[in-house]
């Protein structure tokens, strides 16, 4: 019961409120999507706290998707240990400068007299949330190895069961609490993702790449 | 071709008087709000000195406008594959410390007070935090401070200047200062539009403002290190940024924005510029010495038949080919080669052109007394004797070039000596005619230049067309849509966040 409650209600529910709510808050308050940067009031710290923690999490971000689109391919990697630690450290080490920006980041938040300001309570909520989401993360690398392998044969198949409207919590049933916790702190992250700052994910601007550098907007020919 | 308008403007520096009425102006209208309240889309700043943001034409650390680099013009910024890297943390981005924190008194301390033996008093409180702050700068700070130690002596453009010419205007005795009032300049290359990596600013086709979609921008903040005049400003508290908008509610019913229609020194103009879009990329490939003449080959003849064929193609109405045909600002930069745009080494090819100031009339005093000037030389101090060096003028409006300002600057004292040997007859006008001419100038364009610059009225000044009606975007939208948004759009209060 709670195994179902909370492996399979509590993602779809997060998943679900992510999609419409980023929608509807995009359609109706596209305003309100920003980065929020807080650079001009305080540079120094941010650029420590924000390098590393952005750098750190895509990276480690990156590295769960890949075993998740193709848990077969990091099998294949893992066969030879020597690749399976040039892996797992790799993973470890831009986990820790996630963390070490995560907490750079929290630090900034609550000593800088300007920053404090700009800082809302769902700020803190989501920061205090990535941290733990990052620092559970690393406790279950070092504690239950090997990671990389346990996602791709357990993890994986469970969340592609989710996806498949057919879900199997049973995948996951084995595993220890700090794992699910880690789990479950990630599906929290999905619900905080349309409510808070954290939409700037979103929106990250990389038609940029494509576009003319002149924008010139007529009122009766539209974007030229 | 493909002509374009543009809404231009003209400041005359001789005309202004550091009186600060259009930066008030402005703010009451626009940026009286928080997390704006820092900002001063209209600013005027004592040169030499350092300005507002402080040092914002030391490109070295911020890195505004265009460069030319293998070839291409790319932004000094970075270039677009790389501009990802930047983006967690903007190593250009100036700080609320180099503009200023803004502040208020507490006044109501002064009614409040407990009952004590001195006067109470209003502390400075910040407006960021709401606590007291020892305030160390303001936005105009340097004002009148030309020769300061703080702020003339760390203007950027004094690199161009000699060791001995640097001493001079840190001097009690010899130094000089002039105002150098600020706007968006609404460029025809702007490099904040190009800089934007979410396309949320963009430059209106009918007349060439620039502007900011608040529900585009996310707050990636490289448009306020790429405009290299640091007249993009970030509200720290919507997280979005602004700029000024030219009252473009004014302008499109042919009123002059809020900072001309109030300027008491009467030095602003406004027309409409045509130019050649298609010409802008060369342009901006030119070398330094070329990009003066580079830019004015931009703007297109009003009355060229191709030019207008080609602006018509375009959907310019008549009415504004009409107006520039009458355009202050044509007049002002292409007819009389008088106006210069400021830095034109960024390469942004700003639509705001200034006519530089000519030094003041000068007398001499003895024991006191102030003696009667008995030449025109002595009035006039010729240009070689400027107070101001020439190269610093060359640095602020000739991309480093001294011929477009000396050619400005000699034509304006041409004239001034002309209209004394008219009008007070001191002057020999066979010796003031042939300064006219010297200065490729004649007793007609001399006529219009003075009518244009000291007994110009309003409609001189202000040749706006309004926009017409059905070009308008109420037409295109449905009306109700927009009902109540009073032309903004959206009624949303600007808040931070979700
Ligand atoms: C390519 C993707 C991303 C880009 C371009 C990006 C960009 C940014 C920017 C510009 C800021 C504002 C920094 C400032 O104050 O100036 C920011 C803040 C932040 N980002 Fe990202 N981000 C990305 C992905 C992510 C991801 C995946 C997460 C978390 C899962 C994340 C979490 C945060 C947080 C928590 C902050 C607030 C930091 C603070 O001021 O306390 N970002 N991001
Ligand atoms: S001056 Fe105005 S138009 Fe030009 S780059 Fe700066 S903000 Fe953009
Ligand atoms: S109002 Fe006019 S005269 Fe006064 S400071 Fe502004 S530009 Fe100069």
């Amino acid at each position: 019961m709670l195994t179902n409650f909370l492996f399979v209600g509590f993602p779809y529910v997060a998943l679900v409120l992510a999609i419409v709510v980023s929608i509807l808050r995009f359609t109706w308050r596209p305003f309100s999507y920003s980065s929020l940067s807080s650079q001009f009031l305080e540079t120094e710290s941010l650029f420590w706290g924000s390098s590393l923690w952005h750098w750190g999490i895509l990276w480690v971000l990156s590295g769960h998707l890949f075993a998740f689109f193709l848990p077969e391919a990091i099998l294949a990697w893992n066969a030879r240990p020597l690749r399976l630690y040039l892996l797992e450290l790799t993973g470890l080490s831009m986990a820790l400068l996630a963390l070490v920006g995560v907490v750079a980041l929290i630090v900034r938040r609550f000593t800088d007299r300007r920053v404090k300001v700009v800082t809302s309570p769902l700020d803190v909520v989501l920061l205090a949330v990535l941290l733990y989401q990052v620092a559970s993360g690393i406790d279950v690398a070092i504690r239950y190895r090997w990671g990389s392998a346990w996602f791709s044969t357990n993890a994986a198949p469970y969340l592609w069961s989710l996806l498949k409207l057919a879900p199997r919590p049973e995948l996951i049933a084995p595993l220890p609490w700090m794992v699910k916790l880690h789990f479950l702190s990630g599906f929290l992250v999905i619900l905080l993702l349309p409510f808070t700052r954290l939409v700037h994910f979103l929106v990250v601007p990389i038609f940029y790449y494509w576009r003319r550098p002149q924008v010139v907007i007529w009122n009766r020919k539209g974007l030229r | 071709m493909d002509i374009r308008s543009q809404v231009a403007m003209v400041f005359h520096l001789d005309k202004c008087i550091g009186c600060h009425t259009c930066s008030i102006a402005c703010k009451n209208v626009w940026t009286d709000r928080k997390g704006a309240d820092y900002m001063w889309w209209n600013n005027v700043e004592t040169k030499p000195g350092t300005g507002y943001p402080t040092q914002w034409e030391n490109q070295e650390e911020y890195k505004g406008g265009w460069m030319v680099k293998d070839g291409k013009l790319q932004l000094r910024l970075t270039s677009k594959g790389k501009f990802l890297q930047k983006i967690f943390h903007q190593p250009s981005l100036p700080t609320m410390d180099e503009y200023y924190e803004p502040w208020t008194y507490r006044y109501e301390d002064l009614f409040n007070g407990p009952e004590q033996d001195d006067q109470p008093t209003a502390i400075p409180v910040s407006k960021v935090t709401g606590q007291y702050i020892d305030i160390e700068a303001g936005p105009n700070w340097d004002d009148d401070l030309g020769g300061s130690p703080l702020y003339a002596r760390n203007d950027v453009n004094l690199s161009a200047l000699s060791e001995e010419q640097r001493l001079q205007l840190l001097s009690i005795e010899t130094l000089v200062m002039f105002y150098l009032p600020r706007i968006c300049n609404h460029c025809a290359n702007p490099a904040c539009v190009a800089a934007c990596p979410s396309g949320a600013i963009y430059k209106r086709g009918e007349d060439g403002i620039v502007l900011i979609n608040q529900n585009v921008c996310r707050g990636w903040r490289y448009c306020v290190s790429a405009c290299p005049y640091k007249k993009v400003f970030y509200n720290w508290s919507t997280g979005k940024s602004e700029k000024c908008l030219l009252c473009y509610p004014r302008v499109e019913t042919g009123q002059a924005p809020a900072c001309f229609h109030s300027c008491v020194g009467r030095i602003r103009y406004m027309g409409v510029l045509l130019y050649d879009a298609d010409k802008i990329e060369a342009a901006g490939l030119k070398p330094d010495a070329e990009l003066v003449t580079a830019h004015r080959d931009l703007l297109a003849d009003p009355n060229d038949p191709a030019v207008i064929e080609s602006a018509r193609k375009n959907g310019v109405t008549e009415q504004v080919l009409q107006s520039a045909r009458k355009s202050p600002v044509y007049r002002f930069v292409k007819d009389w080669g008088l106006a210069l745009a400021p830095h034109p080494e960024y390469r942004t090819f700003p639509s705001l052109f200034y006519v530089p100031a000519l030094g003041p009339v000068t007398y001499s005093m003895e024991n006191g007394v102030a003696l009667n000037p008995t030449s025109t030389e002595e009035i006039f101090a010729p240009l070689e004797q400027a107070r101001l060096p020439m190269s610093y003028l060359a640095s602020l409006f000739g991309a480093g070039q001294e011929a477009p300002v000396r050619y400005a600057m000699k034509k304006m004292l041409a004239i001034r000596t002309w209209k004394r040997a008219t009008e007070v007859g001191d002057v020999d006008l066979k010796v003031a005619l042939a300064g006219l001419r010297e200065a490729d100038c004649d007793p007609e364009q001399a006529e219009a230049i003075y009518r244009l610059t000291s007994l110009c009225s309003f409609e001189d000044r202000f040749v706006i067309p309004a926009s017409h009606r059905e070009q308008a975007v109420e037409v295109l939208t449905n009306p109700l849509e927009r009902k109540g948004a009073a032309g903004f759009g959206f009624r949303e209060a600007p808040q931070r966040g979700f």
